[in-house]
């Protein structure tokens, strides 16, 4: 537990935090710009990884095999999106009903629990052994990804999603099929979030179907770290995806050190939770417990 | 231009709230009337707009704007033919999008929305122009968030937004309900000049009997679920909120029950 072993497991905490801000890039998109709350991502981040894990140890191309798990990804935001709009299930839940579905069909795409996927034996295109090379790969992956999604916000029909988030009525209003922009944002997120899933099965060196389990609060915690500290300096669309990527290297560098001064690892999910809880809930006590104490205030004056 | 045949609507069928607001309600617009609406709570103005605009859909009868029958149609495919400004100002805009980027996606109504950049140069100067002709001072702020506008700086937006595209049918649900008097004024200012520039076919709502005499060339009186009076030309020109009261009470057998439309 020396400083030099901390400093040692930094580099690894952030590519983790790099492949984890991709992941939170797609939280974004559903939970920031589209104002939904997707919880298929749990399961879809698995099926990026499955799907990866499978065609690589079956001898197919890496990079045809990350596409591949891009798609799938993207099926399963489509069968969110199903349940959300054709059968008009709350968004929340439809997504817990996808992501229960994915467990059966995540344990059937890879026949078993987990897949090893060692980079000796396989042709990977990141690894944990030589970090610096995963990490400047995963930095090419963050700039195409944002200049990609930059690109798409940019146009009539990005714009006609982050409207649908804003503000259904007025989307409506002007002619937008704020259905179909629904589907496709949720269909957008999780074909990140499962290219992410693809990306972190090789850089583990295995694919697991326990992997992606409270992947939603990661995503939310990277997404509302990244806010928190980084956000002020500006509110361009790249700073706030960039944002988000750093919220995913620091989420990764507290963890690695929570490790480090020797917190029991069972207890970080709850921590995260907490973490992610306590974000969430100050604005809103911001807004009606200190306005409260200030009414009073003026009251006593 | 908008005809309405027949319209029933009904909420809560078959239960104990079950409520009827629109009761085989017909009504025919020429194109270029500007029709006020007044009538008491539950009168069914709201849902008849609501109904045009497809919100609702009906449970018997037709709707036809400009000869089409878009009785079926999904509200954002009528959206095409029609303009839009709602009670709330927080409605007609998205908040957290720039007052130009808002102003895009009103322009490409009835369009398909592909992978075109959503504003271009020659958009953001001509936006910039219908802004500067609103008056309000607001052209210097075209990448301003909505959301940080007032209410009435936002109704006046949306209005433009409605207007933008010069739909077929534009519906203004006391859309200056909201504001205070002063800004109420101006808003209903810039509807009667975008209404007239455009030669538009307007129905709106209103809570207030001044400004349902004061404006347009056609008032109509709902209650409960029906049009109770259809007044137009020298008669409409004629009227006082005297004679508006006394017909109310003769067509509905009833008080006229809204103290905000006397005192408005």
């Amino acid at each position: 537990m020396d400083i030099m072993s901390w400093l040692g497991a930094l580099p690894g905490a952030s590519a983790q935090g790099i492949i984890w801000g991709l992941m939170a890039i797609g939280v974004f998109v559903t939970y920031r710009i589209l104002d939904i709350a997707d919880l298929t991502v749990d399961g879809s981040m698995v099926t990026g990884a499955a799907v990866c894990a499978v065609l690589v140890t079956s001898g197919v191309n890496v990079w045809l095999s990350l596409l591949v798990a891009l798609l799938a990804g993207m099926l399963t935001g489509l069968l969110t999106g199903v349940f959300h709009t054709v059968l008009g299930i709350p968004a929340i839940l439809s997504g817990i009903l996808t992501q229960l579905m994915l467990w059966s069909v995540n344990l059937k795409i890879m026949g078993r629990a987990n897949i090893a996927l060692p980079s000796r034996q396989y042709d990977l295109i990141l690894n944990n052994k030589q970090v610096w090379l995963t990490i400047a790969i995963l930095i090419g992956f963050s700039i195409v990804l944002i200049a990609v999604l930059y690109w798409f916000f940019g146009t009539e029909l990005g714009a006609s999603l982050r409207a649908t988030g804003n503000n259904l009525n007025m989307s409506r209003a002007q002619g937008i099929n704020t259905n179909f922009t629904k589907v496709l944002g949720l269909v957008i997120s999780n074909g990140i979030v499962a290219l992410s899933g693809a990306l972190l099965a090789q850089y583990q060196g295995f694919s697991d179907i326990n992997q992606g389990r409270g992947a939603i609060v990661i995503g939310l915690a990277a997404v509302i770290i990244g806010e928190a500290i980084l956000s002020h300096v500006s509110s361009g669309f790249v700073y706030r995806l960039l944002a988000v990527i750093g919220g995913g290297i620091i989420y990764f560098m507290v963890y690695q050190t929570v490790i480090f001064i020797g917190l029991d690892a069972d207890l970080l999910k709850m921590l995260s939770a907490l973490v992610v809880a306590v974000f969430l809930g100050a604005p809103y006590i911001k807004k009606t417990y200190f306005k409260k104490k200030k009414k009073g205030g003026v009251h006593h004056a | 231009m908008l005809e309405l045949r027949n319209i029933t609507k009904i909420f809560n069928a078959g239960t104990v709230n079950e409520k009827t607001a629109l009761s085989q309600l017909s009504l025919t617009l020429n194109p270029g009337d500007f029709v006020t609406i007044i009538g008491g709570n539950g009168a069914g103005k709201s849902t008849m707009l609501n109904v045009v605009a497809g919100v609702y859909s009906t449970d018997e009868g037709e709707i036809y704007i400009d000869g089409v029958n878009v009785t079926s149609l999904p509200e954002h495919k009528r959206a095409q033919y029609i303009g839009r400004v709602f009670q709330d100002p927080m409605m007609g805009t998205a908040a957290d999008m720039w007052v130009e980027e808002n102003l895009a996606i009103a322009d490409r109504r009835g369009k398909r929305r592909g992978f075109k950049w959503a504003i271009t140069k020659q958009d953001k100067e001509a936006y910039r122009e219908a802004i500067a002709e609103l008056d309000l001072g607001l052209e210097n702020r075209m990448t301003t968030k909505m959301g940080l506008l007032s209410g009435g700086q936002r109704q006046a937006i949306t209005l433009l937004m409605a207007t933008l595209k010069r739909p077929k049918i534009l519906l203004l649900d006391e859309h200056t309900a909201a504001l205070d008097p002063k800004t109420a004024a101006k808003v209903l200012e810039i509807t009667d000049r975008l209404i007239t520039e455009n030669n538009l076919t307007a129905l709106m709502v209103t809570h207030n009997m001044k400004d349902a005499i004061a404006h347009g060339n056609r008032l109509i009186m709902m209650n409960a679920g029906q049009i109770v009076l259809d007044v137009s030309g020298e008669e409409k020109k004629n009227l006082t909120i005297e004679i508006l009261l006394e017909k109310f009470s003769q067509a509905s057998g009833a008080e006229f029950a809204s103290d905000r439309a006397l005192l408005g």
